[in-house]
């Protein structure tokens, strides 16, 4: 397999963009990020775009092709494919990217992933078609509830308190305040998450990332593609992708996410990397025990010891390891098909130096996209 | 030998008081509790309804004998709050109970009466040999309009009896009294009952209620000395005690199924979890009379006789038992909550 | 919806899960393959059992009506299920034994069906 780089990044701000259209958000981030890769958009191969709900929420289907379309792109034909897989939609399409440059087939392709959530009512209820509709759904739980069944049991057997898990928002949007992109733009405190009001106990409406409108892009080509038109291309060096039960009664350890736990291994494998050698990551806070959860199964922590990380600041930006730079799910805001390709977008541009305010120093990075209450794990690991 | 073989009873946990009912309407609770001899009355919560209950009540009923469910080949669930106007509760307790589909049914209605009606059509397939066993259940989730009279005991549960030879409770014999009396009724659509006040109680329950009891007791040859423990229809204590005492018994032969006092009248289950009250304690040998009141109008007198087999029937929890424990006291804006009086 | 839910009923209704003869274990919901053994096992229709205890909890509060409490829940079998609790939040502890009730799920609106299933409360409860 070649080595495959990331050569231009595009990201739409994310948040309630009540006047921008489904179409409109595409093609923002698209153009931003063909114009950051200095190539031609007629090079371009292939597209893959994650989106999870345009069916149900703008009744279109079939976007891969719009998607195309209206991207000025419908003259080539060139293929055009959606992939889903609930809010790890765009990691997938990162991977699918990843997997038709590594293999040869392309040589220039774009992964993408667009969620417009404000064209319907409230989409408070969208991240609940990710769990089991016919045994979970149906006995009254939606996504908060199953995060919440795990958080208590994984508080109440590793000692974790609401604390540690306030703890995780108010870094994210400490975080966000640096990244022009991100929807809150506002710091919170401890005090504030735990006073805010419950949505499945123990996790608050703090503890909870908001659901939202968004697009990002990225090219993704071959080295030697990259190495024509940029001095410091960004490899991914490897995206890997894993599954687990749908529903938490199916598993027989809840507190673990066997997904991210195949997932990073496969990839420290491939990478040939160690856990310790991740300097800097994004992984998906949909909840803010997922993030506690998240150091564990991707071996940053051992099981049970994911809040010392929190506790010691060790995730901070000026920690050893900065964890959702960004701002996280919770605090840049979660389009669900778009937030695999926006971690990668973050990824891209620590590593390139040119993260602004919010930029720590790595040489190697990670992105974690999870489906729904963790049934499908993508993780990407990038490097210069 | 024919009767019952195994009972089961429930009542949902919620209660308000009439205390609280007289606050919010400005009445006099003292005077209401001498009036109806009732204090409070139980509340479904808002997952129940005639067809939970109903399948609480028989699956108990089950669990406490030894058969084959799928030997119960009639089940008729007589309630005047069935879920569905057009789509039976009875096929709903079919299913949950597992007997298979080889079962006569369909649901009874008549006001009150709708259980015990369903205890003779058993009685009657199982003395013909069309079923081994027959299950009748009675259960309700009355509603009363707001502010009227009836609110304070319009309550919900219900019971289950399986019919079949060799009896814990014989049927000795039944009797039925009939008429068309308008005395309280409910019109297709309309959220709650009418009723013709003070005409509910002489031309209406205690007419048929007597005739009942003394056509079975004619009939049949019995005396009222005959028996050790009378039930009677329960829309508030004190027709029962009146009642009683015109046919001859006294209040100790009548307060052990006297429940309507702390849970109201459960209309369809009403005399039915009275009964049930009376098994809990009865010995070997006892008569009961059973006597309900539908409105519209109607009564269904039974004479029974327990037998030695009640001896080795387990009968915890008691109905008293789940009358008294587990309660959980709600106050009116709850209680309209859970009867869907108010809606978000 | 409706042949949806009424394919399951039984199986709702009445807790009747899949059991696979060739590696012993339970499993509910029921389910066409065994996640084991796969097409080398022998799955059968078998009725759970009516009691188990408290694995875990949440009492969440969803914007259409009163706290609601969901718990996931091991069956004496082994099989585990999702489900409601229908007692008072401050009734429920991790561990807790529960037995099971036949309640209301909900209903397809006021003209739509009514689905029902069940539900658990405290062992020591009677009702």
């Amino acid at each position: 397999m070649r080595k495959v780089a990331i050569i231009g990044v595009g990201c739409t701000k994310f948040g309630e963009l009540w006047d921008k259209s489904f179409r409109d958000i595409f093609i923002e981030a698209g153009i931003e990020a063909i114009e950051d890769s200095g190539i031609e958009g007629r090079e371009i191969e292939a597209i893959y775009v994650g989106n999870m709900s345009a069916g149900r929420y703008i009744n279109q289907e079939h976007i891969a092709a719009l998607i195309a379309d209206y991207s000025g792109l419908a003259e080539f034909g060139i293929p055009a494919s959606r992939v889903e897989a609930a809010d790890a939609s765009g990691g997938l399409a990162l991977r699918h990217a990843f997997m038709a440059v590594a293999s040869g087939l392309h040589d220039i392709v774009i992964a993408a992933g667009v969620e417009k959530v404000t064209d319907v009512g409230d989409p408070a209820g969208m991240l609940s078609t990710t769990i089991d509709q016919e045994w979970e759904s149906f006995v009254g739980a939606n996504l908060a509830s199953l995060y919440a069944i795990i958080a208590r049991l994984h508080m109440e057997t590793y000692g974790g308190k609401e604390e540690d898990l306030a703890m995780v928002s108010v870094k994210n949007h400490r975080n966000a305040m640096k990244n022009p992109k991100a929807q809150l733009k506002r710091e919170i405190s401890v005090e504030d998450v735990l006073n805010s009001p419950y949505v499945a106990e123990p996790l608050k409406l703090l503890d909870c990332s908001p659901i939202c409108d968004g697009a990002a892009a990225v090219v993704v080509a071959s080295d030697e593609v990259a190495k024509k038109v940029t001095d410091s291309p960004v490899y991914i060096s490897c995206s890997t992708q894993a599954s687990d039960y749908l529903a938490l009664h199916s598993r027989k350890d809840i507190l673990k996410f066997k997904s991210i736990v195949k997932a990073s291994r496969e990839a420290y494998k491939l990478a040939k990397i160690d856990p310790k050698d991740v300097k800097v990551a994004e992984v998906h806070d949909s909840f803010s025990i997922a993030e506690i959860i998240a150091y564990e199964d991707l071996g940053f922590a051992r099981k049970g010891e994911g809040y010392r990380l929190i506790r010691e600041g060790i995730t901070e930006l000026s920690g050893e390891l900065p964890v959702n730079t960004s701002g996280g799910l919770k605090a840049c805001g979660h389009a669900p098909g778009a937030t695999g390709v926006r971690q990668a977008v973050e990824i891209t541009l620590q590593l390139r130096g040119e993260a602004g305010k919010r930029q720590v120093d790595a040489e190697v990075g990670l992105s974690l996209n999870l489906g729904g209450a963790g049934a499908t794990a993508v993780v990407s690991i990038f490097r210069i | 030998m024919i009767g019952i073989i195994s009972y089961g009873s429930y009542i949902p946990r919620y209660r308000i008081s009439v205390d609280e009912i007289a606050r919010v309407w400005g009445e006099d609770a003292n005077t209401i509790k001498n009036g109806l001899g009732v204090i409070e009355k139980s509340v479904p919560d808002l997952d129940e309804d005639a067809a939970t209950i109903a399948v609480e009540a028989a699956r108990e009923a089950i669990k406490r004998v030894n058969i084959d469910v799928r030997d119960i080949g009639a089940i008729f669930v007589g309630s005047e709050s069935h879920p569905y106007a057009v789509k039976p509760t009875s096929t709903i307790v079919g299913e949950a109970l597992g007997v298979g589909n080889s079962y006569f049914t369909a649901d009874l209605e008549f006001a009150c009466k709708a259980g015990t009606a369903g205890i003779q059509i058993c009685y009657a397939m199982v003395k013909a040999d069309m079923v081994k066993y027959g299950l009748a259940i009675g259960t309700d989730t009355s509603q009363a309009r707001p502010g009227d009279a009836l609110e304070y005991s319009a309550s919900a549960g219900g019971a289950a009896f399986i019919i079949g030879r060799d009896p814990i409770v014989e049927i000795e014999a039944t009797y039925s009294f009939t008429t068309d009396t308008p005395d309280f009724w409910r019109r297709d659509l309309q959220p709650y009952p009418s009723h013709g006040g003070r005409f509910t109680g002489i031309p209406a329950y205690f007419r048929h209620v007597l005739s009942a009891a003394r056509g079975l007791m004619e009939n049949f040859g019995y005396k009222p000395s005959d028996f050790d423990y009378a039930v009677f229809h329960q829309p508030n204590a004190k027709f029962p005690i009146r009642v009683a005492r015109i046919l001859g018994f006294t209040l100790e032969k009548i307060s052990q199924g006297l429940v309507v006092r702390e849970i109201g009248n459960t209309y369809s289950g009403s005399s039915l979890i009275g009964l049930c009250a009376v098994l809990d304690v009865a010995k070997p040998d006892d008569k009961v009379l059973l006597v309900s009141f539908g409105s519209g109008a109607g009564s269904d007198a039974f004479a029974l006789k327990v037998t030695d087999k009640i001896e080795e029937y387990p009968r915890n929890p008691t109905v008293w038992d789940k009358i008294r424990n587990c309660k959980i006291y709600v106050d009116y804006a709850v209680y309209l909550r859970h009867r869907g009086k108010i809606k978000r | 919806m409706i042949p949806r839910f009424w394919r399951k009923i039984k199986f709702r209704y009445d807790l009747i899960g899949s059991y696979c003869k060739t590696c012993n274990n339970y499993f509910y919901p029921p389910r066409n393959l065994c996640p084991v053994c796969r097409r080398k096992g022998e799955i059968v229709e078998c009725k759970l059992s009516e009691e188990g205890k408290v694995i875990s909890y949440t009492i969440a509060h969803n914007s259409e009506g009163a706290p609601l409490v969901i718990a996931l829940v091991e069956l004496d079998h082994g099989a585990r299920l999702l489900t409601q609790l229908a007692c008072r939040p401050d009734e429920v502890k991790i561990g807790m034994r529960v037995k099971r009730v036949f309640r209301k799920y909900g209903e397809d609106g006021q003209e739509g069906i009514v689905y029902y299933g069940t539900k658990f409360i405290p062992s020591q409860n009677s009702t």
